[in-house]
């Protein structure tokens, strides 16, 4: 029991993280029906711009996060603006395709600058740990589930309550009308992006905690937070938290009980397998809309 | 007409390609041209029938380990072990259809992506079969050279011509497969699903067929090249491979004839070519990073892809 409460409290800070990382996919799908493949990039960017700003400048870790959040959300918004605005009304997929081409440069870009190697996040929690009922708390999962949780109350009273969460959620209903009544809809676009920087640069933070670190391969995290986002149904942001948390919760309960036949490493695909038999029942994700037909 | 001198030039460019070429330049020209092959594949499931994949780089693992079970472990010759890749293949990618039958656009292309991870996983697993990580051996096509009266032709060109061989079928029928009832109810599919069901397309058969098709030639792609690295490791089928055959569709222009091995040459040729500038210090990944750009710079400039900008008359887009 205590195994498995671990494994669950687990797979929930796991799967709060995924949540933001998903979040920020659902925010930009809903406005411009993009998937970003970037969204990995752009948390490895924030996880060693943090990195940076805390060990190599030495300033104070909470403003170094609140730094690299907003040159993330620039970032993201640049990244609109320069690149992807000039490319509407082509196929999505070649929209998708340039987000993969900007996540290579950046990857890349990003291992250039700092090398291969692992590097210290700066943070204060470190490894400390505290122990509740049996189970094992690190400090950073806490604040991780914190944060988390805060970030998402932050951005659903945004979206419900303010003239750009309706802007937004308008420019996702109907483009043409959203325009025809006034709303900027390029800069809502453009706010989505930043958006998603901004979700990317925390999701980054708390997946380089401990155990993890800043390094190349953090970015491959968005490849598993993928299966959160279409199990929640894309462009659904409600459905992005609830897979998010579905998804890691899979993840880490496979890891501590999947038997050894399935192969080692087996926790690495059973999101996919799960997220195919949703599919399989359920098309268009648990919280997604069935596009009606007009024939 | 100009299409007709435009294919013959092209033809007779590739053909005289290996006796212009160095050995390195020639095993990179190879390895573009196998990559063609799958790509006319993909050509045909995204840019004829508009079914999004990202799992190109499962169908020519596939491809490749039905290759190395038939040809290496039973011994078969060349002449079956490469055809037979392509139906074990086209086989798995009848079994992927009817799942695309319940999704569309981007949920398809994640599905797909599942696809590579699981299969990763399997060939990770499946020592007997792949060697596990360690990776395995794979037959070989060629192992002497090739003597026509004055001329040698070593194995390295004989691999070139049998891929252009290869492409040069899969090209024919990718031309051909578009003036009949089943590329036009495929194109009828991509432009818009519910109007093609109204009108009495089959969209079932014709997503099956899509996925098929382009599994095969994924998969007598991925045989011939895994032969020609000789050696392989699980690792070689990832979702890298899978991106930059989706890149080289669009690079070349989906829906296009040409598209496929244009993009090829872009996409397969650029990271090996980049290496060799001599300006670019070699110790960091620039190459890579400049891949990236070039991505993102061509789609901005020219998003209807290479075959867009050559202006071809017989475009898909008619």
């Amino acid at each position: 029991m205590t195994e498995f409460l671990q494994l669950l409290f687990q797979g929930l800070s796991l799967g709060a993280t995924y949540a933001l990382v998903a979040l920020g996919f659902a925010v930009v799908y809903r406005s411009s029906g993009v998937i970003n493949f970037a969204q990995g990039a752009m948390l490895l960017l924030g996880a060693y711009a943090i990195s940076w700003l805390a060990v190599d400048l030495g300033v104070a870790f909470g403003l170094a996060v609140l730094a690299a959040t907003i040159v993330l959300a620039l970032g993201g918004a640049g990244l609109h603006a320069l690149v992807l605005r000039r490319v509407v009304g082509q196929p999505t997929f070649v929209l998708v395709m340039i987000t993969i081409g900007v996540g290579i440069a950046v990857t890349h870009g990003v291992e250039a600058a700092f090398g291969p190697d692992r590097r210290l996040l700066g943070d204060p929690w470190g490894s400390s740990a505290f122990e509740a009922g049996g189970v094992v708390v690190n400090t950073v999962k806490v604040w991780g589930i914190a944060v988390t949780a805060l970030a998402l109350a932050a951005y659903f009273a945004f979206d419900r309550y303010t003239r750009w969460g309706l802007a937004m959620q308008a420019t996702a209903a109907d483009e043409e009308a959203t325009l025809s009544v006034g709303v900027p809809v390029r800069r809502v676009h453009a706010a989505t992006w930043a958006m998603a920087g901004a979700l990317a640069t925390l999701g980054g933070l708390f997946l380089a905690g401990f155990p993890g670190a800043p390094q190349p391969a953090l970015g491959d995290a968005a490849l598993r937070a993928f299966p959160a986002v279409v199990v929640g149904g894309l462009g659904s942001p409600v459905g992005a938290v609830v897979g998010g948390v579905l998804i890691g919760v899979i993840e880490v309960l496979t890891s501590g009980y999947a038997p050894e036949s399935l192969g080692t490493n087996f926790y690495a695909v059973a999101p996919y397998i799960a997220m195919i038999a949703i599919l399989l029942v359920r098309p268009y994700g648990l919280f997604g809309a069935r596009p009606v037909e007009r024939v | 007409m100009r299409a007709r001198a435009l294919l013959i030039a092209a033809a007779l460019v590739l053909l005289v390609l290996p006796f212009q070429l160095g050995t390195s330049a020639l095993t990179t020209a190879t390895f573009v041209v196998i990559a063609a092959i799958g790509a006319t594949g993909l050509n045909v499931l995204t840019g004829y029938a508009g079914q999004i994949s990202l799992g190109h780089a499962f169908f020519l693992a596939v491809g490749a380990y039905t290759g190395a079970k038939l040809g290496e472990d039973l011994g078969w010759s060349a002449a079956l072990w490469i055809p037979a890749a392509g139906v074990v293949a086209g086989l798995f990618g009848a079994l992927v259809g009817p799942i695309a039958l319940r999704l569309s656009g981007l949920y398809l292309a994640i599905v797909t992506l599942a696809l590579v991870f699981i299969g990763q996983h399997v060939f990770f697993n499946a020592e007997s079969l792949t060697g596990g990580p360690q990776g395995r051996a794979f037959p070989p096509v060629f192992t002497e050279p090739l003597a026509l009266g004055a001329l040698l032709i070593d194995t390295n060109g004989l691999y070139y011509y049998l891929a252009l061989a290869l492409l040069a079928g899969a090209t024919a029928f990718a031309w051909n497969v578009r003036r009949t009832r089943a590329g036009r109810a495929m194109v009828a599919v991509r432009e818009r699903e519910l109007a093609a069901c109204v009108m009495g397309v089959d969209v079932r058969r014709v997503k099956v067929a899509a996925f098929t098709a382009a599994a095969f030639m994924a998969g007598a792609s991925g045989a011939l090249y895994a032969s020609y690295l000789s050696f392989a490791q699980p690792g070689e089928w990832s979702l890298l491979l899978s991106i930059q055959f989706v890149a080289a569709v669009i690079v070349g222009g989906m829906g296009t004839v040409a598209g496929p091995l244009l993009g090829s040459a872009v996409v397969f040729a650029l990271p090996t070519l980049l290496k060799e500038l001599p300006f670019l210090p070699q110790e960091a990944d620039l190459a890579s990073i400049a891949y990236g750009l070039l991505i993102v710079v061509f789609l901005v400039l020219q998003p209807r892809g290479l075959a867009g900008l050559l202006n071809q008359p017989k475009e898909a887009h008619s």
